[in-house]
C-alpha cells in the first residue's frame, strides 16, 4: 500500500503529527510546571516555557527526608521481584515443557486456572496471611507473593516447547546435571523471552499501586507511587512540587525506555502473539 | 530380567519426578500460599463476619453478606460506574488502537519513531499520569483554558460528579490505546501482501480491502485486545483512588467496585462482606469473558 497520492500522504502525516502532539502535551506541560515558581502555576496565563525558570521545586523535593527512601524502596522491590520472576518462571516453564514428572498435567492446568482469578479476590486473604506472617510493611511482603507469575510461566512453557532437544541431550552426555544444563545451556538461549519478561515485570512492579496501598502503611516503607500520592495530600495545589516529584519518578523508566525501546515493543508483541 | 527392567524404569521415573519437582518447588510453594490458599480463604471469608481486634475472630453468617450486597446502594452505584466505564473505554481504546496501527502501517516514513513516541504513556505509572491529568483538569488548568479559547463550555473536571468519571475515561483511553496499537501493528505486519494484491485484482478499493480483508484477518487479535481491555477496565482502582483521595467522590461519581472493596476492608474493616463483593466482581468478569468468547466463536463459524 505504498502508492498513496500526495494529498493522501499529507493527511496521513497530519493525523500522525496531531496524535503525537496529543501524546506529548501532558508530559511537556508537567515538565514545564516542574520548573515554574508557584506564582506562575496559579496564574491564569498559559506559557509552555517557564517565564521564571527555577530549580527550586527539585530542591524542595530532594530536601524531603523520605523521598530518597521511597526511591530506594521502589528500586529494591522492583529489582528483586524482576530477578526472582526471571529465575522461577523460567524454571517452572522449563519443567512443564521438558521434564516428565507425576502430576505435571495437573499443575499445568492449575496454573492456567490461576490466570483466570482476578487479583481482587485474593487481595483480602493475602492481607490477612501477610499479617499472620508479620510481613505487612516489609520488603518480603511486597516481594515474595509477587515472585512468580502464572502468565509468564505459561509464556516460558510455550517458548521452551519449541526449543531444540539436541542441545540438552548433548549436555547430559557431557555429564551436566539438569540444573547445570538449565543454567548454562537453556537460559542463555532464552534471552529474547527473558528480556521481554524482565521489562514487563519490572514496569509492573515499579508502577504497582494496589498491593502497596494495601500492605504498606508506614511512610518509611512506601514505594514511590504511594509516596507521590501522599505528596499530593501534603502539598495540595502546590502543583509545581507534585510535577517535579512525578518527573523524577518517571525519569528512570524513561531512561530504560530510551535505550531499550525496541525490546519494550517486542515484549508487548510477545505477550500478544502467545496470549 | 523383566522385573529388573521394570525396577529400572520406575527408578528413572522417580528420579525424573524428583528433578521436575525440584524445578517447580518455589513456584508451587508461592502459588499454594499466595494464590490457592487465598482463594479458599476468600470463599470462607465470604460467609463470615470478621472482627479484627488484635487477633482475627470469625462468626458464620451464612448468605447474609450476599443478601446485604443486593440491598447495598453503594454496590449498585459502583457497578453502574464500572459498567459505564467499561462500555465506553473498551470500544474507544480498541478502535483508536486499530486506527493508529492502520495509519502507521500505511507506508509512512519513520514508523519506528512514531511508535516509540506514541508508546510513551503506556510506560508511565498510573500514579504519575493521574497526577498530571489532575493538574491539567484543574478548574483553571490547561484543558479548561483550551476549551474556553475555542469557546466550548468548561467544567470542574475533578469536582463535578457529572464529568469526573469522564475525565478518568479520557485519560485511560489515551494511555492504554498505544499498548494495543503495538499488538495490532505486529498482527498487521504479518498479513502477506499477496492477499492485498489479489483483492486489488478483484477491484477492491482501499476501504474495501480494509473492511473485507484486514478486519476479518485481525479477528483473533481483536478478541485478545477486547478481552484484555475488559479484564483491565473492570479492575479500575488506582486512578479513582488518587483522583478522589480514596473516597470515590465527588458524590460517588468515581466509585468503582475495586475501590468499594478497598473501602470496606480498610475503612470499615468488614473483610467478610468485602470478600463477597470481590466474588461478585470475579463472577462478572468471568461471565463477560465467556460470553465474549461465545460471541466471537459464533461469528467465526458464520
Amino acid at each position: 500500500m505504498s502508492q498513496l497520492r500526495f494529498w493522501q500522504q499529507s493527511i496521513l502525516y497530519l493525523l500522525l503529527t496531531l496524535y503525537a502532539i496529543l501524546t506529548l502535551i501532558p508530559f511537556l506541560w508537567a515538565l514545564s510546571a516542574s520548573f515554574k515558581p508557584l506564582s506562575e502555576i496559579v496564574s491564569d496565563s498559559i506559557h509552555f516555557l517557564p517565564q521564571q525558570f527555577t530549580l527550586e521545586n527539585y530542591h524542595q523535593i530532594f530536601s524531603q527526608p523520605l523521598f530518597l527512601r521511597w526511591l530506594l524502596n521502589s528500586v529494591i522491590i522492583a529489582t528483586s521481584v524482576t530477578l526472582l520472576n526471571l529465575l522461577l518462571n523460567s524454571m517452572a516453564g522449563y519443567a512443564l515443557a521438558r521434564l516428565q514428572f507425576f502430576g505435571k498435567q495437573f499443575w499445568f492446568f492449575l496454573i492456567l486456572a490461576v490466570l483466570a482469578v482476578p487479583a481482587q479476590v485474593t487481595l483480602i486473604p493475602m492481607f490477612l496471611i501477610l499479617k499472620t506472617f508479620g510481613w505487612l510493611n516489609s520488603y518480603q511482603g511486597m516481594i515474595v507473593p509477587a515472585m512468580v507469575n502464572a502468565t509468564f510461566i505459561f509464556l516460558m512453557r510455550q517458548f521452551f516447547i519449541n526449543f531444540p532437544k539436541e542441545l540438552e541431550e548433548a549436555a547430559t552426555l557431557d555429564g551436566l546435571t539438569p540444573f547445570q544444563t538449565f543454567w548454562h545451556i537453556v537460559l542463555p538461549l532464552a534471552k529474547p523471552a527473558l528480556t521481554a519478561q524482565a521489562i514487563l515485570v519490572f514496569m509492573g512492579s515499579w508502577n504497582n499501586f494496589l498491593l502497596p496501598v494495601v500492605i504498606l502503611f508506614d511512610p518509611e516503607m512506601f514505594t514511590l507511587p504511594l509516596g507521590l500520592n501522599t505528596f499530593k495530600g501534603q502539598y495540595i495545589s502546590y502543583w509545581n512540587y507534585i510535577m517535579a516529584a512525578s518527573m523524577i519518578f518517571t525519569l528512570p523508566v524513561l531512561g530504560i525506555y530510551a535505550f531499550f525501546n525496541r525490546y519494550f515493543i517486542q515484549s508487548v508483541t510477545f505477550t500478544g502473539s502467545k496470549g | 530380567m523383566r522385573l529388573q527392567n521394570r525396577q529400572k524404569y520406575i527408578h528413572s521415573l522417580l528420579r525424573e519426578s524428583a528433578i521436575g519437582y525440584g524445578f517447580m518447588a518455589p513456584t508451587l510453594l508461592v502459588l499454594a500460599v499466595f494464590v490457592v490458599l487465598p482463594i479458599l480463604y476468600a470463599v470462607f471469608l465470604a460467609f463470615q463476619k470478621v472482627q479484627l481486634l488484635g487477633g482475627i475472630e470469625y462468626e458464620f453468617v451464612g448468605l447474609r453478606n450476599f443478601a446485604r450486597l443486593m440491598a447495598d446502594d453503594r454496590v449498585w452505584i459502583a457497578l453502574r460506574n464500572t459498567a459505564e466505564y467499561v462500555a465506553i473505554v473498551v470500544p474507544s481504546q480498541t478502535v483508536l488502537a486499530l486506527i493508529l496501527a492502520t495509519t502507521l502501517n500505511a507506508g509512512v516514513r519513520g514508523q519506528t519513531g512514531w511508535r516509540i513516541l506514541y508508546f510513551l504513556p503506556t510506560i508511565t505509572s498510573s500514579a504519575v499520569l493521574t497526577l498530571i491529568f489532575m493538574w491539567i483538569y484543574n478548574t483553571n488548568g490547561l484543558l479548561n483554558q483550551f476549551l474556553a479559547f475555542i469557546r466550548l463550555p468548561t467544567y470542574n473536571w475533578i469536582g463535578d460528579p457529572a464529568v469526573a468519571l469522564k475525565g478518568i475515561m479520557i485519560m485511560n483511553i489515551w494511555s492504554t490505546a498505544p499498548f494495543f496499537m503495538v499488538i495490532y501493528l505486529a498482527a498487521l505486519q504479518e498479513i502477506p501482501q499477496s492477499i492485498y494484491e489479489a483483492a486489488k485484482i478483484d477491484g477492491a478499493n482501499a476501504w474495501q480491502q480494509f473492511w473485507y480483508v484486514t478486519l476479518p484477518l485481525l479477528k483473533p487479535v481483536t478478541f485478545f485486545v477486547v478481552a484484555m481491555g475488559i479484564i483491565g477496565t473492570f479492575q479500575l482502582f488506582d486512578q479513582s483512588y488518587i483522583f478522589s483521595n480514596g473516597s470515590g467522590g465527588p458524590n460517588n461519581a468515581t466509585l468503582t467496585i475495586v475501590l468499594l472493596i478497598y473501602q470496606y476492608v480498610f475503612r470499615d474493616l468488614q473483610m467478610g462482606y468485602a470478600a463477597a463483593i470481590a466474588f461478585l466482581l470475579a463472577a462478572i468478569i468471568i461471565t463477560i469473558t465467556l460470553l465474549q468468547q461465545w460471541l466471537f466463536g459464533k461469528q467465526t463459524m458464520n
